[in-house]
C-alpha cells in the first residue's frame, strides 16, 4: 500500500505544465528518433542528454524516459508502413504488420501495434512499482562483495546465454571493461593505460562510444544497403481504433504471454529485440492455424510489440534497484542520472524517495499520453519518411556530433565518436556483439571498484565471495551460467548415455 | 583503425574483401593493443598485495583474456576458411560507405577550424547537392535553417557552448 501513496505523490510531482510540455516534447522526439532509421533508442537518447543538462533532474529524467517510450512506439511506424524496421526490436513487428498494410489494413495494424506497446508497459510498470521498492530493500543490505557477484551474474549471464559466439562475445565485453579502465584509478589514485595523452585522463566515455556504436556506425550501415523508403500512406480513424480495440480482449493470452516474456528479459539482460521475437514465435507455436502468420495477421502484431515493449519497460527495473541496466538505452538513461550526480541502486529509494516515484508516475503518465500522441500523428511521421535520406543523413551525422561534443566539450570525444562509428560498423558485419560492451563499459568501473573493496575489506581474500549464503549462491549462478553452454552440453551427453540403458 | 578494408584496388569483380579477411585484421588489431595495453599494465603493477590487487591487476587480466579470446577468433578464422569467404562489402557498397564517411570525417575536420554551425551547413548542404543530387537552393536552404535551428536550440535556449569558428566571431559571439 506505500508503494500506492507514493505513486500519488509522484503523480503530484508531475503534474505541472512544465513537466507535462517536457513530456510531450520528450515522446515527439522519441517517436522521430524510432523513426529515422540510424537514430535508436540509446543513441537518440545520448544525442539528447546535453539538453536536458540545465533542467533539474527529475523534469530531465522524464524528458530522456519519454523519448524513449517514443522510440519505442515509434520503431513500429516504419515496420508497418515501409516494412523498415525502425528499431531492431520492430523487426517481428514486420512479419504481420506489412502484409496488413498491404491490404489497406495499415490503420488496424498502427492501432494494433500501439495499443499492445501500451499493454506491454503497463504491465511492466506494474511490475516495477510493486517489485521495484521490494528488490532495493533486500539490495540495501548488500555490501561489495554483494554488488561485484550481481555485476559478475550479469556479464556472465552475457557470455553464458548470448547467442553470439562466444569468443566474439568475450572480445565485446573485455574490449569495453578495459577501456572503462582507461584513465585515473579510482582506489589507488594511479594513471592507467593513459601512454601520457591529457586527452585520455578523463577515460573513454560511455555515451560518446554509444553515439558512435551505435549512431554514426548505422548510418554507415543504412548508406550501404541504400534504403528504398517506399511505403502506405496512413491515417487513424477513429472508428478503427474502436474496433480493434473491441476485438483485443480476444487475443488475452497472447497479449498476457507476450507481456510476462517482455518482463522477464527485460530484467534479465535480454532485450527487447529478443523479447519480440519470442513473443512472436510463442504466438505462432500456441495458435490453432500457425500457417496463417506472416500473411497479415493481427495477432501477429500484438505479440511482439507487447513483448518488445514490456521488455523495453521493465530494463528500468535494474537499473533503478540494483544499478544494473536491462538495456541498451537504459545503460544511457543511468549515465543520464549520474550526471546529474544521482546515483540509481538501493540507496536511491531511500535517499531521493520523491525522484523515484516521480519516474516511476512518468512512465504510466508517458504512456497513456504516448498512446494518444502516436494515435493522432502517424500521417506526419509518415510523411517524415518521404524525406530523401540524403537530406537526413547528415543532419544525423551533425546531431550525433553536437551529442558527442557537448558531454565533456571536447573535440576529442567528436573524433572518438568517429573512430567508435567505424569500429561499431564493422563489428556489426562481423557479428561482434554491442550490447556487452556498452553494459562493460557503463559496468566496468563500478565492479572493478566493488570487487577491490571487497578484496580490501577480505584482506585479498577470494573466499569472501562464498562467505555467507546470499553471495555465495549469486556467485556460484554466476558461474553456472557462465559454463552453461559446457554444462548444458554434459547434461544432454549424461541424458544421451542414461536413456538407452533404461529401455 | 580508420579503415579496415583494403584500399581499393584496381577494377576487379565486385566484391573488396571478405568477411574472413576483415575478421583477421580486427583480430590482429586487437591483438596489438592488448600486448600494449598489457604491458603498461605490468608496469604499473600487476600484482597481489596484502589488501587485494593492485591497480594494474584487473586491467591486465583482462588484456590476457581479450587477446586470448582474439587469437582464439584468429585461429578459428584460419581453420575454418569456407566460412570466412562471404564478401563484406561490395565495391559499390563499398563506395557509398565511403561517400557518408568521407564526408563525415571531413566535417569533423572542419568543426575544429569553422566551429560546428558552418561545418554542419557545409556538410548537410554539400551532402545533399553531391551524394542525394538535390537542387542547389533546397540543399544550402536546408542546411541553413537547420544550422541556424540547432545554433537557436543550443546556443541560445539552452545554454549548450558548442565549438565556433570566425564567422561566428564576426557577429560577436
Amino acid at each position: 500500500m506505500e508503494a500506492l501513496t507514493l505513486l500519488l505523490h509522484g503523480f503530484a510531482v508531475l503534474i505541472t505544465w512544465k513537466t507535462l510540455s517536457l513530456m510531450m516534447v520528450g515522446l515527439l522526439l522519441g517517436v522521430f528518433v524510432g523513426v529515422l532509421p540510424g537514430l535508436g533508442g540509446p543513441n537518440g537518447v545520448a544525442i539528447l542528454l546535453p539538453l536536458t543538462f540545465t533542467m533539474d533532474p527529475t523534469a530531465a529524467i522524464v524528458m530522456l524516459s519519454c523519448i524513449y517510450w517514443g522510440a519505442l512506439f515509434g520503431g513500429a511506424i516504419t515496420s508497418i508502413l515501409f516494412n523498415i524496421p525502425g528499431e531492431a526490436w520492430s523487426v517481428a513487428t514486420t512479419f504481420d504488420g506489412y502484409p496488413m498494410a498491404q491490404q489497406g489494413k495499415a490503420a488496424e495494424a498502427l492501432t494494433a501495434a500501439f495499443t499492445s506497446s501500451f499493454i506491454g508497459s503497463l504491465v511492466a510498470v506494474l511490475l516495477i512499482t510493486f517489485l521495484a521498492p521490494g528488490i532495493a530493500a533486500f539490495a540495501l543490505r548488500f555490501g561489495p562483495p554483494e554488488f561485484f557477484a550481481v555485476y559478475f551474474l550479469t556479464f556472465c549471464s552475457f557470455v553464458g546465454l548470448g547467442r553470439e559466439a562466444k569468443h566474439k562475445t568475450i572480445i565485446s565485453m573485455t574490449l569495453g571493461l578495459l577501456l572503462a579502465a582507461v584513465g585515473m584509478d579510482t582506489v589507488s589514485g594511479q594513471l592507467r593505460m593513459t601512454f601520457g595523452f591529457d586527452a585520455l585522463l578523463r577515460g573513454v566515455n560511455f555515451l560518446v562510444a554509444v553515439i558512435g556504436l551505435f549512431g554514426i556506425s548505422e548510418i554507415l550501415l543504412t548508406m550501404e544497403e541504400r534504403l528504398a523508403l517506399r511505403g502506405h500512406a496512413a491515417s487513424i480513424r477513429l472508428r478503427v481504433v474502436l474496433k480493434v480495440w473491441k476485438e483485443m480482449p480476444r487475443y488475452w493470452a497472447t497479449l498476457l504471454r507476450s507481456s510476462a516474456i517482455g518482463c522477464w528479459l527485460g530484467i534479465t539482460p535480454g532485450g527487447a529485440i529478443a523479447a519480440s521475437f519470442m513473443g512472436y514465435n510463442l504466438a505462432k507455436r500456441f495458435a490453432k492455424d500457425p500457417s496463417t502468420f506472416g500473411t497479415g495477421r493481427i495477432e501477429g502484431v500484438f505479440a511482439p510489440e507487447t513483448a518488445a515493449h514490456a521488455s523495453g519497460t521493465s530494463a528500468l527495473l535494474p537499473m533503478l534497484a540494483l544499478r544494473i541496466p536491462g538495456s541498451g538505452t537504459a545503460a544511457v538513461l543511468l549515465g543520464g542520472l549520474m550526471v546529474w550526480g544521482l546515483n540509481p541502486g538501493p540507496l536511491l529509494f531511500v535517499e531521493h524517495k520523491d525522484f523515484v516515484w516521480a519516474v516511476i508516475a512518468s512512465m504510466y503518465l508517458g504512456n497513456i499520453v504516448g498512446l494518444v500522441i502516436v494515435l493522432t500523428t502517424v500521417p506526419i511521421f509518415a510523411s517524415i519518411l518521404r524525406v530523401p535520406f540524403a537530406a537526413v543523413a547528415p543532419m544525423i551525422i551533425v546531431s550525433c556530433a553536437i551529442g558527442a561534443y557537448a558531454i565533456q566539450n571536447a573535440m576529442f570525444d567528436v573524433w572518438l565518436m568517429l573512430l567508435f562509428g567505424v569500429a561499431g560498423y564493422v563489428f556489426k558485419k562481423i557479428g561482434v556483439p554491442l550490447a556487452p560492451f556498452t553494459l562493460a563499459l557503463v559496468l566496468g568501473n563500478r565492479s572493478e571498484d566493488a570487487f577491490r573493496l571487497s578484496m580490501i575489506g577480505a584482506s585479498g581474500d577470494l573466499r569472501v565471495f562464498w562467505s555467507n549464503g546470499l553471495v555465495g549462491s549469486i556467485s556460484t549462478l554466476a558461474l553456472i551460467l557462465l559454463f552453461w553452454p559446457l554444462i548444458a552440453r554434459i547434461f544432454e551427453g549424461a541424458g544421451r548415455l542414461l536413456r538407452p540403458a533404461k529401455t | 583503425m580508420t579503415d579496415v578494408e583494403p584500399d581499393e584496388s584496381e577494377d576487379r569483380s565486385p566484391p573488396v574483401t571478405t568477411t574472413g579477411k576483415v575478421e583477421t585484421v580486427v583480430y590482429v588489431l586487437l591483438i596489438a593493443p592488448s600486448l600494449v595495453l598489457g604491458y603498461d599494465n605490468v608496469r604499473s603493477g600487476a600484482g597481489w598485495e596484502k589488501d587485494g590487487p593492485q591497480s594494474g591487476y584487473l586491467p591486465f587480466y583482462l588484456c590476457v583474456i581479450l587477446g586470448g579470446a582474439a587469437l582464439f577468433g584468429l585461429v578459428s578464422v584460419c581453420v575454418k576458411r569456407a566460412d570466412g569467404a562471404k564478401t563484406f562489402v561490395t565495391r559499390d557498397q563499398f563506395r557509398r560507405v565511403m561517400q557518408v564517411f568521407v564526408p563525415t570525417f571531413l566535417f569533423c575536420v572542419a568543426m575544429e577550424w569553422l566551429g560546428l554551425y558552418v561545418a554542419s551547413f557545409l556538410l548537410i548542404a554539400g551532402f545533399m547537392r553531391f551524394v542525394g543530387r538535390i537542387a542547389w537552393w533546397k540543399s544550402l536552404l536546408t542546411g541553413f535553417i537547420f544550422s541556424l535551428a540547432m545554433f537557436l536550440t543550443f546556443e541560445l535556449a539552452f545554454d549548450v557552448l558548442m565549438p565556433k569558428g570566425p564567422i561566428e566571431a564576426l557577429f560577436g559571439r
